[in-house]
């Protein structure tokens, strides 16, 4: 999220929206992005709904057997297509902001 | 005569605390030592050499160097960290669902709608159609949805 946040008019300049979504309580995250200045959107699922509308749930493995969301990471088009999709197998590897970028110029940028 | 401290023992002890205790809260926050934890493991093996020659020197110069006590509990110690590191990273950041059911590239996107940080409901529409505040010429080119495994 810090490499998201520091590359982010690198997205803004192509005129895609960053929005991170986790399973955090509102004041949770809200001081969170306060703390680290996060200033793009974090959007808050306490009851996992979208989570599971996206088959990215991690059942029991927040804390104290909470279910909480695996990473993963969509590029969706202004139409609603998802174009590019990151599935991680770990939790302490994750997608990057210049790979993100590359996905973006190559699939939603690119001339037909 | 005085025996002479193992200083390469304790040398090669403390670059593997240092290697132990510095990923969670130091390194694990730069993807470029994160990701895969060159910095870590580097430390451990540099550590683990200093111990052998440590080591070697308490029990094939014991008359010269101490050691032979302190030397295999403090190597024992390391490489139960070691290990402990080496299961945390291989095995337990390692159990994620495999997400099967996620949309897949070519597949409409679920809609929703969810409060942000400020408790203002946003919709995909809306991250879809609205252009990013600071972008060049209002341009709205799409999104990029980032599900996080959160804070706590």
């Amino acid at each position: 999220m810090r490499s998201f946040q520091k590359h982010l008019a690198d997205f803004n300049a192509r005129g895609i929206r960053v929005a991170g979504i986790s399973t955090d309580a509102a004041d949770i995250t809200r001081q969170h992005c306060q703390k680290r200045g996060f200033t793009f959107a974090f959007l808050t699922d306490p009851k996992a709904e979208v989570v599971r509308r996206y088959g990215l749930l991690h059942q029991g493995g927040g804390p104290q057997g909470t279910d909480i969301a695996r990473p993963a990471e969509f590029l969706i088009d202004p139409t609603g297509l998802i174009r590019w999709v990151n599935l991680t197998e770990s939790v302490t590897v994750r997608a990057r902001p210049e790979q993100v970028r590359k996905a973006v110029d190559e699939l939603m940028l690119a001339a037909p | 005569m005085k025996r002479r401290w193992n200083l390469l023992i304790w040398a090669g002890f403390l670059l593997v605390a240092v290697g132990l205790v510095s990923y969670v809260p130091f390194f694990a926050l730069f993807p470029s030592t994160r990701d895969f934890p060159w910095v870590n493991l580097s430390l451990f093996g540099l550590g683990a050499v200093l111990l052998g020659k440590g080591l070697g020197q308490a029990f094939g110069q014991p008359q010269l160097y101490r050691g032979r006590v302190f030397g295999p509990i403090l190597t024992a110690l390391c490489l139960a960290g070691i290990g402990f590191f080496c299961y945390g990273l291989l095995y337990v950041a390692r159990q994620l669902p495999a997400a099967a059911a996620a949309p897949r590239v070519g597949q409409k996107a679920p809609d929703f709608s969810l409060p942000d940080q400020n408790g203002k409901a946003v919709t995909l529409a809306e991250l879809l159609t609205s252009a990013p505040v600071g972008g060049a010429g209002g341009k709205a080119n799409g999104a990029l949805l980032i599900f996080y495994r959160g804070y706590w």
